[in-house]
């Protein structure tokens, strides 16, 4: 047997969300002794999930004749069905493993990370999400892009996209080699490639429509699941909170201090840090803008964002709900449990298959052997479908971004844009699979944090500027944008998550896990101070193109519409 | 592609951008959404900055019980904060999709 106790100590991570506070580690890792039997309810369950998504390709697939129902979905999609998918592509299994796993290690602490994952959205809906719908077409770019020098924004953006979806997809592809490892009993390498092949099929064949009915379902089948869980939770303590922590509280060997915070967020620094990254990432995730460009104007962009806000925020309720009821369901009951030859176990760490297996464990113990089969399906039901949104994202910044507009300057046709864009799909799939392979045994707990701080540090900035503010210029953008990547990649190596956990150096250069709020300064700083430098032709240009991108940004006359069939 | 269908639109257009740009409605609803997006904004900033700066600095006031129980004012606090994120969205989006579409429907209406 392999050493499953290394390999599975990374999915942890991974899913414990370690990277972004460094400290989320009460979370403990998906332990060795966990992989299960073949799981059959759960795979035949996954596989009415994959014939049904495939199904919905085809159709999509039959549907998708233009660039923009590519990129887009012909911005036919209602804003209920794009909250949907926002929800679906923003809940990751990472917030829904992870975090119940870590209300079940140490209780309150997991609602500070699921605060800090919900306040970007209103952020975005006052600040960006109209503005972006009125003057853009697929990419972020494309909004950055609008009154600048083409080529090398264009670049600077695609570059932006392409580092948050590679570190982004990584962890994922590790994530769910692990995860299905355990759950369905099927070998790593199986499931990655697995993982892999679906998601290239959803993308390269169904564009944004497939993709975007693959989160509709994937977030409808989570939220029902995690309903059903915390209302059985609800159930067995008559609908009565203070019932569910009293039991929990004398359950849990910490006792009353699961109540209160911990010590999770302690030095003022760190906790405004990893707040900015948590809150501003999620304004500059390219999967996500890309959302926005789906629906038919500045209307439906902003009613798609209350009711996401809606869902994730309901979905972070239900998680907090289910890592309480893990308490009082799991802890008593040995059979959860690696027991040692004493009879004795550690209550928290000792769950099979470490914490973050504790809503897993806990719909086996409300809902037997088939809604165990039915949340693992929903598992790798979630990995995949943020792992399309991922891809498409990753496509469309080659395809529109750096082959149509930098490499071929406009000229080129629609239909050769989409091809490049879907052979860019199989590119990314098989070099995800190949990069899940070779950081299987790898330490990537600091990627999801690494594609937040670059998310945070370089996209968010140079799109709210170039938005906001009329003098910003091409030179400004490029040279800001590119000392907020720079920056956030170098002192995120520098740190003691990577210097020291993962490169084994004593001590880290860099005193901080989180970057964001000195990577977000320097390229905010960078990017006032160079186009205040800039007296260049082009920097006039730039400023002189602000007046009618204000009045399309403010009233979306000019903007994009729907394309009809 | 791209570029050109820009600045074609640009091109058309233009002459309308100007004279909204000095429209008294057009000021007036850019004043108005600006302040109330970035008043939403801040008060966000404020619960949630406030609410992580009271775990960083004061947890102990976090653990104060309700009543006899042992549910504390932690919990109440920070399920606020996640209904207060829904609630600001619901209030921008409220006031976005009536009163001030409604005004970008007159200006954009005077340009035809």
């Amino acid at each position: 047997m392999r050493a499953l106790r290394t390999t599975a100590a990374t999915l942890t991570a991974v899913l414990a969300l370690a990277a972004l506070g460094g400290a989320a580690l009460a979370a403990g890792p998906i332990e060795g002794g966990g992989k299960q039997a073949l799981n059959l309810p759960a795979i035949l369950m996954f596989f009415a999930f994959v014939a049904a998504t495939l199904g919905i390709t085809y159709w999509a697939a039959r549907r998708t004749r233009s660039a923009a129902d590519f990129y887009a979905a012909g911005g036919g999609i209602t804003a209920g069905q794009n909250g949907l998918a926002i929800a679906g592509d923003y809940m990751s299994a990472a917030s829904f493993l992870g975090i119940s796993g870590l209300v079940f290690a140490s209780g309150f602490d997991g609602l500070i990370y699921s605060v800090g994952w919900l306040v970007g959205w209103p952020v975005i809906l006052f600040l960006i999400a109209e503005r972006l719908r009125n003057l853009g077409k697929y990419t972020f770019a494309d909004v950055v892009s609008f009154r600048m020098e083409q080529t090398q924004i264009r670049s600077l953006s695609a570059i932006g996209t392409l580092t948050v979806v590679a570190f982004y997809l990584i962890a994922q592809m590790v994530g769910a080699g692990k995860l299905i490892e355990l759950l369905f009993g099927l070998p790593y390498l199986y499931a990655v490639i697995s993982v892999g092949a679906l998601m290239i099929i959803y993308v390269a064949f169904g564009g944004m429509v497939a993709t975007t009915w693959v989160q509709i379902i994937k977030a409808c089948l989570l939220l029902g699941g995690a309903t059903f869980m915390a209302l059985m939770v609800l159930i067995t303590f008559g609908f009565s909170p203070e019932a569910l922590f009293q039991k929990a509280v004398e359950t849990h060997p910490r006792g009353a201090s699961i109540m209160a915070p911990g010590n999770l967020v302690s030095d003022p620094v760190s906790a405004l840090s990893l707040g900015l990254a948590l809150m501003f990432g999620t304004a500059g995730l390219p999967h996500i803008l890309m959302r926005f460009f789906t629906v038919s104007d500045a209307k439906a962009a902003r009613k798609s964002v209350f009711y996401a806000t809606g869902f994730i925020g309901y979905f972070y309720i239900l998680t907090f709900i289910i890592g309480f009821g893990a308490i009082t369901f799991l802890m008593n009951d040995p059979s959860f449990y690696k027991v040692g030859a004493d009879g004795a176990y550690n209550k928290v760490t000792a769950l099979l298959g470490g914490t973050n297996m504790a809503a897993i464990h806990l719909s086996n113990a409300v809902g037997g052997s088939l809604f165990l089969g039915f949340i693992s399906a929903v598992a790798f039901a979630t990995i995949l479908a943020v792992v399309a949104g991922l891809t498409l994202a990753g496509a469309s910044a080659v395809s529109h971004d750096l082959y149509a507009s930098v490499i071929a300057k406009g000229r080129v046709s629609e239909d050769r844009e989409v091809r490049v864009s879907k052979i860019t799909a199989v590119v990314i799939g098989i070099v995800a699979i190949v990069l899940g392979y070779i950081f299987e045994n790898q330490n990537v707990a600091f990627m999801v944090g690494l594609a937040f701080a670059v998310a945070a540090s370089c996209n968010f900035p140079v799109l709210l500027m170039s938005i906001l503010w009329g003098g910003t210029t091409t030179r400004g953008v490029l040279f800001g944008g590119l000392l907020g990547l720079i920056s956030s990649v170098s002192l995120v190596v520098l740190s003691p998550a990577v210097w020291v956990k993962t490169f084994g150096f004593a001590s880290a250069p860099f005193p901080y896990d989180n970057p964001a709020l000195f990577s977000m300064t320097i390229a905010f700083a960078g990017i006032w101070l160079f186009s205040k430098l800039d007296g260049s032709k082009r920097g006039a240009i730039d400023k002189a193109g602000f007046e009618s991108q204000y009045v399309r940004s403010e009233t979306g006359i000019g903007a994009t519409k729907a394309v009809s069939h | 592609m791209e570029r050109e269908a820009l600045t074609k639109g640009d091109a058309v257009s233009t002459p309308s951008y100007d004279t909204i740009k000095k429209d008294p409605q057009f000021q007036e609803l850019v004043t108005k959404r600006a302040r109330f997006a970035w008043t939403l904004t801040l008060t966000m900033l404020v619960i949630y900055f406030g609410f992580i700066f009271v775990i960083a600095f004061a947890p102990g006031v976090l653990a104060i019980k309700i009543g006899t129980g042992v549910t504390t004012v932690g919990i109440p606090i920070g399920l606020g904060v996640i209904v207060s994120a829904f609630l600001l969205t619901g209030i921008y989006v409220r006031r976005a999709n009536s009163e001030f579409d409604d005004i970008t429907t007159n200006i954009v209406g005077r340009q035809k």
